[in-house]
């Protein structure tokens, strides 16, 4: 009981990030049916392009809080990132919208090796320490210690995700997006352009990449350009674990990944006779993958996808 | 390409005589390349043994079509089979056997005998070949087989899931029993022996062995050997391709479920396709831990596997020549651009904007993405329409899979 309280509050800062960037994998699979295998990159490109900030904050104004800080750093990486994302659909997923199956996942992960070469040549190979600009000293919640980093990450993912689901409820382009994911065609019929909307979707994956990119690399005090990789890889096991194509499934995948991972690494040694220790940790997200494709693919949330002839 | 074809069937007269005169090539570049160095003839043994696992990944990918993301693993089973059965390495196995679980560990002494627990296994390469093939082939279908209802993007990620599995697993087997040695690898691993030469050389003679009286340079000689298996692979991939394994995999990479219908045991022959690509993988890697003398889980990321899968897809996706193609040019044309590249910026800037590892991994990164985008068949397509896998898969919902 003691690191259970302990394992669940980690669960939940790394389930809200996971949360954020699984949200852009499953709104652009619901809308153009493809995985976005650079998405993951976006991340570090938000990540990276918020620590230069970051350093240029601290040179101009070191004395503002950090909080105002971290906020600016975000809000610079943000457009960024839909830039670079924007660029990625015109130039490399776009052309390739009729294109069979192969074809645009290749280019997904040609185009995530080029940003993380783009980046690599850019800040380079070492990793780069993130300054430690929220304050340090952790808070006591029922035993299990939160740093003012991780209270400031559930704020920020929650507001994201109200701000998402504000937009796609209540907005005209969220009825658009709900529309294009259920039958572009008739969405079409319907005056919906479909260009607008997949660009809108695109833009707003990149933008919670980006908050979720500055929180990881704010989370565990370090950038690289190969950060990415790996939570993408796990924010996408979420998105299916949650039901890929649906909001919802993708924040409930989310955190119930994170907490999955936290619990799983925690308990593991015991579980296993201390065979399998916590460096196994990774294993988890693929883990739940697998068992997710193999006996539910159609994931928490998802409708069954009816046999159709 | 009118001037070196390979089709047989259209031309076979000038297919033997390209054949014919690329072979006469291969023999003898070692001996020109030699006169600018030994590194060019390294370059080439790398690139052959890329070569056999863009061949491997092309009986995944390209015939069959299923799109594997995790093939390096095959590699890493591979290269730490001989890893664990050509040095000394497994006597640290059976030690730290008996240091944590005594009952297994003395059931392996008494199982080895003193030799190997002092020294380890020392299997000669006419064994560690076929065992390493045999085994990967096992972990293809092992791994191949909760992915068999899914296709497309799901089969990527879960094929690259199981890479990253392999390798951390690999990378982590150091505790409590030391199987792999973790994040150190193993090494001294010996050197592979060809009827009682060693293919390092004599010690102490500067790598050359004696063969026939002449002084041989390791790395020809370790140039020659690949070369062979490499044309085994070649031989017995191209083999495949025409036989009525091969013809089920094309129909089943076109249409699943008209192949079903056909009565083709779809789950048999996916099976059987990851199986053979994976055994390539596996004898390619056996022949990279004795060649290379060491192995480690970083040689074994998804960085590599998308190398083999750039290779595959840039030459010309279940087109051998082209395959070969492409291997050539992503693993050779790196270092000779660097060689090139490097000196022309230090003259130009003053300094290396892009260096070897970067420019790596552009071209790898450009090249999938331009060829996606202009030339999807690859570089070097196959001339018969029938054997490209280029065919619209617009349906919609297929029964019983989990379609991306």
């Amino acid at each position: 009981m003691d690191i259970f309280i302990q394992q669940i509050i980690n669960g939940l800062v790394l389930g809200s990030m996971y949360a954020l960037i699984a949200l852009g994998y499953t709104m652009v699979y619901g809308v153009l049916n493809l995985i976005n295998f650079a998405h993951g990159d976006i991340l570090m490109v938000g990540a990276m392009v918020g620590l230069s900030i970051l350093k240029l904050v601290q040179q101009v104004a070191p004395d503002l809080p950090g909080i105002v800080k971290l906020i600016i750093a975000i809000v610079g990486a943000i457009p960024v990132c839909v830039i670079v994302s924007l660029l990625i659909e015109r130039i490399a997923y776009r052309p390739l919208r009729n294109a069979p199956r192969l074809a645009p996942l290749i280019t997904a992960i040609g185009v995530s090796i080029l940003l993380q070469t783009f980046a690599m040549m850019i800040w380079g190979r070492s990793p780069l320490p993130f300054p430690q600009i929220m304050p340090s000293t952790p808070v006591n919640i029922a035993g299990a210690l939160i740093s003012p980093t991780q209270i400031m990450l559930l704020i920020l993912a929650l507001a994201a995700m109200i701000g998402l689901v504000l937009i796609v409820e209540k907005t005209k382009m969220g009825r658009a997006m709900r529309a294009t994911a259920e039958n572009p065609r008739i969405a079409g019929l319907m005056g919906v352009d479909a260009n607008r909307v997949i660009i809108v979707t695109f833009a707003i994956g990149a933008a919670l990449a980006a908050i979720a990119g500055v929180m990881w690399a704010a989370n565990y005090s370090t950038a690289q350009f190969a950060m990415g990789f790996v939570p993408g890889l796990k924010a996408f096991s979420a998105a299916v674990l949650g039901g890929i194509g649906n909001i919802y499934g993708a924040m409930l995948g989310g955190i119930l990944l994170g907490l999955i991972e936290s619990l799983g690494a925690g308990y593991i040694g015991d579980l296993t006779g201390n065979f399998l220790g916590s460096n196994y940790q990774d294993i988890f997200a693929f883990i739940v993958l697998i068992i997710v494709l193999t006996l539910r693919p159609s994931g928490i949330m998802g409708e069954r996808v009816a046999d159709r002839a | 390409m009118a001037l070196m074809t390979f089709d047989m069937k259209r031309n076979p007269q000038q297919a033997r005589f390209s054949l014919l005169a690329l072979l006469a090539l291969m023999i003898i570049f070692p001996m020109i390349a030699q006169h600018f160095g030994n590194s060019w003839v390294r370059i080439m043994d790398m690139a052959l043994l890329y070569i056999m696992l863009a061949l491997g990944l092309n009986v995944v990918v390209g015939f069959a079509g299923l799109l594997d993301l995790g093939y390096i693993a095959f590699y890493a089973i591979g290269a730490y089979t001989a890893g664990l059965l050509a040095s000394p390495q497994f006597a640290a196995v059976i030690e730290s056997f008996i240091n944590t679980y005594p009952a297994i560990g003395n059931f392996l002494v008494w199982l080895c005998g003193p030799q190997i627990v002092q020294n380890g296994i020392h299997l000669s390469l006419w064994l560690i070949v076929p065992i390493s093939g045999v085994l990967a082939a096992l972990f293809g279908a092992l791994l191949g087989a909760p992915t068999l209802k899914l296709r497309g993007d799901y089969l990527a990620i879960v094929t690259l899931g199981f890479g990253e599995i392999i390798r951390i697993f690999m990378n982590n087997l150091n505790a409590p029993v030391n199987i792999t040695n973790g994040p150190q690898g193993i090494n001294l691993i010996d050197p592979i022996r060809v009827f009682g030469v060693s293919l390092a050389g004599e010690p102490g003679s500067g790598s050359m062995l004696k063969v026939f009286g002449m002084n041989l340079p390791s790395v020809n000689a370790y140039y020659y050997l690949f070369l062979v298996l490499c044309i085994f692979v070649i031989f017995f991939s191209s083999r495949l391709q025409d036989s009525r394994l091969g013809r089920a995999w094309v129909a089943i990479r076109e249409d699943e479920i008209a192949a079903k219908a056909m009565g083709i045991n779809t789950r048999n022959v996916k099976l059987l396709a990851f199986a053979m690509g994976a055994s390539f993988g596996g004898v390619a890697g056996a022949m990279f831990g004795a060649f290379q003398g060491f192995v480690s889980p970083e040689s074994f990321s998804l960085t590599e596997s998308i190398a083999v899968l750039a290779m595959v897809v840039l030459g010309g996706i279940g087109h051998i020549p082209g395959v070969v193609l492409g291997g050539v040019i992503l693993a050779a044309l790196p270092e000779v651009l660097r060689h090139v590249v490097e000196p022309l910026q230090m003259a130009i800037f003053g300094k290396v904007w892009i260096d070897a590892e970067v420019l790596r991994q552009l071209l790898y990164g450009l090249a999938m993405v331009i060829i996606m985008l202009t030339r999807p068949a690859g570089l070097w397509p196959s001339p018969r329409h029938e054997d490209r896998p280029e065919v619209d898969h617009t349906k919609v919902g297929t029964t019983g899979e989990v379609k991306a």
